[in-house]
């Protein structure tokens, strides 16, 4: 017999999970699909960049986004290297508006950049440092929560028991009309003569494009944002500007194999934060947004915290209707 | 305020729908500027060919104000026309907004395309706004094409730089004084947008000016707020600039000493 049921096993169900186990209740997950591919978080970056996303996100973000690292490391491998901010060519205009409106950035120079990454010595004579950000690897950090989770005595699949609990992203689209559909797509390169400390962000008017080392040569490359709630395959142009990115940044990405494409859409709110509330009989977490790995812990903790003790979450969501 | 196609609007304030940093930011400049007329990409924004952009464009609709649906990031003719087409369907309006770009690294308006679609266009009944230059031959030509309102930049799209070339557009409103005019892109500064008006330009629009300011509320608000003083001061029929001082109160008849 399990005290909750949560549907969705991404990033979302897993902390919820998680949170839950850790305070002593017994958890079920139920997700139809058999690999991680069908959520969006697997096809996630991995930055714990609170930061430098403070430029186009609101105050809570930069808050629990900082307290997200600490929460990984306690589940999975976080590589604390900070994270290098560059401008390409005309756009270096752009550095000075990024510093204001971000907190904590450092400006740099050429032998700065050549001392934090090597391999970008002499291409950048300008840049911002974040050092107090991280990074992790999405996959591995999901399979780790799983493990810990599995290891506890939690199920996975069978029949729906006890408080239900909603973490299925975008597919809960059904019982939340606000939610909506921000599409994503992100290639995984390899590249073996290139090593990168730490995520590069690469500031451009349109889209915000970043490479995050995943070690042994690998890189993700991501990731676009686009109004749209269509999943599956990349497009031709959108691989055509990253990759173009990524060549910028260091030629020898145009020799870099191409391991995989991938595109999905994050759950979002009109406000582009999470929401915590109760639908009918069931509980749910969602609209994460791109801030699965920074948020997905704090919202997690604070929906434990409901259930356990009462408190109102600062993600509450009310409908009119429970006014 | 604006009259086109025989439609009043109900601001001169024109605002772009992209890049803003979520929905709720974009309704509440929405709902500070005042603005008459949305402009919305059919092309990126709604996953042009893929679907799957329904959700923004109820979120754009939701916002209440008449939606200009625009051909942006289409580089022929014949690109423009199908998105323009596309665009009719989806959203149920035959205004368009009509962008054919041409040189890539300025956006700048590939006139020779431009009025090749508008020409179409206007032919199966739409309602064509160009993106044009201040060129007047061009303009001239637009208006020949079926064109009933003009849209000249004021600089390149997003570059923020302001009227790069205000002689230009005075001559354009000198020479085409019955045609309603709206300067198109390149707007950074409310003072930017203020000029404009009192120029005597009908309308200004603009999209990355507020989208991307820290505050986009507070900007839009701005805006409007210009659009508002530049309007009303074209209406007040300005002074002439003239190079010499001119007393506010007369000397003569009082006592001074030379």
């Amino acid at each position: 017999m399990s005290d909750f049921t949560i549907y969705g096993a991404g990033v979302m169900g897993l902390c919820v999970a998680t949170e839950l186990m850790a305070r002593g209740a017994s958890v079920r997950l139920i997700d139809p699909a058999q690999s991680g591919g069908a959520a969006c978080s697997w096809w996630a970056g991995g930055m714990l960049a609170p930061f430098c996303e403070f430029e186009s996100a609101e105050e809570p973000v930069l808050r629990h986004g900082q307290a997200a690292m600490d929460w990984w490391q306690q589940h999975t491998a976080v590589t604390r290297a900070g994270t290098l901010v560059l401008a390409l060519g005309r756009d270096r205009g752009e550095l000075a508006r990024f510093a204001r409106r971000t907190h904590g950035a450092v400006a740099v120079n050429g032998p700065d950049i050549a001392a934090l990454e090597p391999d970008l010595a002499g291409r950048f004579d300008q840049a911002l440092f974040f050092g107090a950000e991280a990074h992790l690897n999405p996959r591995p950090a999901l399979a780790a929560l799983r493990a810990g989770l599995q290891a506890k005595g939690a199920q996975f699949g069978g029949d729906a028991q006890g408080q239900m609990i909603d973490c299925r992203g975008l597919a809960a689209r059904d019982v939340l009309p606000d939610l909506r559909g921000v599409r994503g797509e992100m290639l995984v390169l390899r590249q073996p003569e290139i090593a990168l400390a730490r995520p590069v962000r690469l500031l451009h008017p349109r889209v915000p494009i970043y490479l995050v080392p995943r070690g042994d040569g690998v890189f993700m490359l991501g990731a676009t944002m686009i109004e749209s709630d269509r999943r599956g395959v990349v497009t031709a142009r959108s691989v055509l500007e990253l990759l173009s990115a990524a060549y910028a940044l260091h030629p020898a990405f145009g020799e870099a194999e191409i391991l995989e494409t991938g595109a999905d859409a994050r759950p979002a709110f009109p406000d582009n934060l999470p929401r915590i509330g109760r639908v009918g009989d069931r509980l749910y977490a969602n609209g994460l947004y791109r801030h699965g790995y920074l948020l997905a812990p704090a919202v997690a903790q604070q929906l434990a915290d409901h259930i356990t003790n009462g408190s109102r979450p600062e993600f509450w969501h009310e409908t009119d209707d429970q006014r | 305020m604006p009259v086109f196609y025989g439609t009043e609007v109900a601001s001169p304030l024109m605002l772009g729908t992209a890049g803003y940093p979520s929905p709720a930011i974009l309704a509440e400049a929405f709902a500070l500027s005042g603005a008459g007329i949305a402009t919305v990409s059919l092309r990126r924004e709604a996953g042009h060919g893929l679907g799957g952009g329904q959700d923004f464009l109820r979120l754009v609709e939701g916002l209440g104000v008449r939606l200009l649906p625009n051909t942006a990031g289409c580089h022929t003719a014949r690109e423009a026309i199908t998105t323009a087409q596309m665009a009719r369907e989806l959203l149920g309006t035959d205004w368009i907004k009509l962008e054919v770009i041409g040189a890539t690294d300025l956006l700048a308006p590939d006139v020779f395309a431009l009025v090749e679609a508008a020409g179409e266009l206007s032919a199966q009944g739409f309602k064509v706004f160009p993106y044009c230059t201040e060129d007047l031959s061009v303009c001239e030509r637009l208006l020949r094409a079926g064109c009933e309102v003009l849209m000249p930049w004021g600089a390149p799209i997003g570059s923020g730089l302001g009227l790069a070339h205000p002689q230009g557009l005075r001559a354009l409103r000198a020479g085409f004084a019955e045609v309603p005019l709206v300067v198109d892109a390149g707007i950074g500064l409310p003072s930017h947008a203020a000029a404009a008006m009192e120029m005597g330009f009908d309308a200004v629009l603009l999209n990355t000016a507020v989208a991307k300011a820290g505050d986009p509320a507070q900007m839009a608000r701005a805006m409007a707020l210009a659009l508002e003083a530049g309007r009303a001061a074209h209406r007040a029929d300005p002074i002439e600039p003239r190079q010499m001082a001119v007393p506010s109160t007369p000397v003569i008849g009082k006592a001074f000493l030379a």
